[in-house]
């Protein structure tokens, strides 16, 4: 399963979207039990595509809480197919896609 | 090599540069190490948005709770009816203040919601860039528990 779950409505004429992203966003300040500093490993970039059109981007620091939520709005309607996918500082990405109801 | 061929080396290198350099004003929404890890909100708005001078706006809605028991998980809205192509967070009293930065097209509305975390009671700042200026919105959050784990 993906780790990104995405809620798409559309409210006349615009399509509100939530989503929630499974993350562990470590800040890199955090210690372990030993005393050792946990790496930092977070989301950097965030983008939102409508019908292969990039509708929202973000990009986050280490202050996003843990398994960020992000909401916004675009101009679409129901129907469209909504793709939101994520980077990490390690490089590793994932992406989700689901139709605006 | 011949004078040509130098010149025309020298020219792909020169666009190559450019182009570098043009980068991250194109996709300023990108996360880069420059804006993010600066320890000043000033700082890091310069390079995030290549001006630091804002000025305060009611058109700048920020919601945000006045009390946050959970520094790690505090609700954050922002939102404008002003013509925005970008929005930015800054939460003053953490290690690095810019928590967000966010790309509008045109055609999306200017809104953002998102958790943040913070480290202690802070003020936090909402950014909106519109038409080239910067346009803010503060508000205190009291955190009684903080987010940023050390």
């Amino acid at each position: 399963m993906s780790s990104i779950r995405i809620k798409a409505k559309d409210r006349k004429g615009l399509v509100d979207v939530k989503c929630l992203m499974k993350h562990d966003m470590e800040t890199g300040l955090r210690k372990d039990k030993s005393g050792k500093k946990i790496p930092e490993h977070w989301i950097q970039d965030v983008t939102a595509e409508a019908n292969g059109q990039v509708v929202f981007s973000c990009a986050f620091n280490t202050s996003i809480s843990k398994d960020p939520y992000l909401a916004f709005a675009f101009a679409g309607k129901k129907g469209d197919s909504l793709k939101i996918s994520w980077k990490d500082n390690t490089g590793a990405t994932d992406s989700a896609e689901t139709k605006v109801k | 090599m011949d004078r040509r061929s130098v010149l025309k080396v020298a020219g792909a290198v020169t666009a190559a540069a450019t182009a570098l350099v043009a980068l991250p004003r194109v996709a300023f929404a990108a996360y880069s190490d420059n804006a993010f890890k600066q320890k000043a909100g000033a700082d890091a708005l310069q390079n995030a948005f290549g001006a630091s001078a804002t000025t305060p706006s009611d058109q700048v809605k920020l919601k945000a709770p006045d009390i946050a028991e959970n520094g790690a998980v505090v609700p954050v809205e922002v939102e404008t009816d002003m013509e925005a192509e970008s929005i930015a967070i800054l939460i003053k009293e953490n290690p690095s203040p810019l928590a967000l930065t966010a790309d509008i097209p045109a055609g999306t509305k200017a809104l953002v919601k998102t958790r943040c975390r913070m480290g202690k009671t802070t003020q936090v700042t909402a950014v909106v860039k519109s038409g080239g200026k910067l346009y803010t919105a503060s508000k205190e959050v009291k955190v009684t528990i903080g987010g940023c784990g050390g």
